[in-house]
């Protein structure tokens, strides 16, 4: 009982797509292929990222993350957070857990946002798609803009969320 | 698949160096990240699943009709939301920005549609919330929606 309640979220989208299966036949066609597709692409992905996490909790020391990229780490901090969020490491949500993880361990919140928004948005590998169709200058546009959005908006949670508002370590 | 690549290599990097140092604690991570998957699993299903409905709903071709042909607020105020709403691979997103410049839409239009899409995660907002907080999730998406639209408005100007 507590697995269905646990997973309601899931049994119900699949109910929407035997639904659609039998009303709309074509949409649900479409909408299973592309669910599909992301399930093989996380199956992949997921488990080796979950396992590196485990391993970033057991082995690396609340104080070599705060000290890397923690309050006081200044633009050290800033400059790695952006590094680490650069590493062609899949798709955004892979880097919530990790992101709470850091966290948990001390690392500033503007550090965090910054990992995020690098690795959303600057990827190496993603950038030189972008450059082949969309051209360079509209890259090159985008990556400095976004970058200074991303650090901007560091530094405004930065300042607006405080450390209890924050979900805790269990 | 690169991405499979780099993630491989770097956990059987990191494996070993652990394994080498000790296998109690190796044991230890297998647990932690099996707690954290269990834990994750049901918002990682349901990303599958609205992402699937989603796209299912607004193929790429849907979205080039609702905000290819025409131009001005309307437009990229549509493409800014569409960004925000779906997760579509940046490997499709790219050819898909690139299809809608050439139907009419404008740069400003795909900047928004661009960056919403990177910066801004509807779809994944649950599993943020999660990890980060409410208030962390809501600040950052809000402020990145508003971001976008300003980088967007830049880019026009200045590429347009």
């Amino acid at each position: 009982m507590s697995l269905i309640k646990k997973f309601k979220a899931p049994l119900l989208l699949v109910l929407v797509y035997l639904a659609l299966a039998f009303w709309w036949p074509d949409i649900s066609g479409r909408s299973a292929a592309v669910a599909f597709n992301y399930l093989r692409e996380m199956v992949l992905i997921i488990p080796p990222v979950f396992v590196l996490m485990g391993l970033l909790e057991v082995w690396v020391p609340k104080e070599a993350i705060k000290k890397l990229i923690g309050t006081g780490s200044g633009l050290k901090g800033l400059f790695f957070s952006f590094l680490m969020g650069t590493l062609p490491t899949g798709p955004l949500y892979v880097a919530f857990p990790m992101a709470g993880t850091l966290l948990q361990k001390g690392a500033k919140v503007s550090n965090i946002v910054i990992f995020l928004g690098a690795w959303a948005a600057i990827k190496i590998p993603q950038l030189l798609v972008e450059v082949e169709f969309l051209g360079l200058s509209f890259t090159a546009l985008r990556f400095g803009l976004t970058l200074t959005a991303v650090i901007v908006i560091g530094l405004v949670l930065e300042k607006l969320i405080k450390p209890e508002e924050l979900p805790q370590l269990q | 698949m690169t991405t499979i690549i780099v993630i491989y290599s770097l956990l059987v990097i990191c494996l070993i160096w652990s394994l080498l140092k000790s296998r109690q604690q190796t044991k230890q991570s297998f647990i932690v990240a099996a707690k954290a998957l269990w834990k994750m699993a049901p918002g990682l299903l349901a990303i599958v699943g609205v992402v699937g409905l989603i796209l299912g709903i607004l193929p790429p071709e849907a979205i080039t009709r609702l905000v290819g042909e025409e131009a001005g607020f309307l437009a990229t105020g549509t493409a800014a939301v569409l960004g925000a709403v779906t997760l579509i691979p940046a490997l499709i997103s790219f050819p898909l920005a690139a299809s809608l410049l050439r139907s009419g839409a404008t740069v400003t239009t795909i900047a928004a549609f661009i960056t919403t899409l990177v910066m801004v995660g509807f779809v994944t907002a649950p599993m943020e919330i999660k990890a980060l907080g409410r208030k962390f999730t809501l600040l950052r998406n809000g402020l990145s929606f508003v971001a976008a639209l300003i980088i967007a408005g830049l880019m026009g100007v200045i590429l347009g």
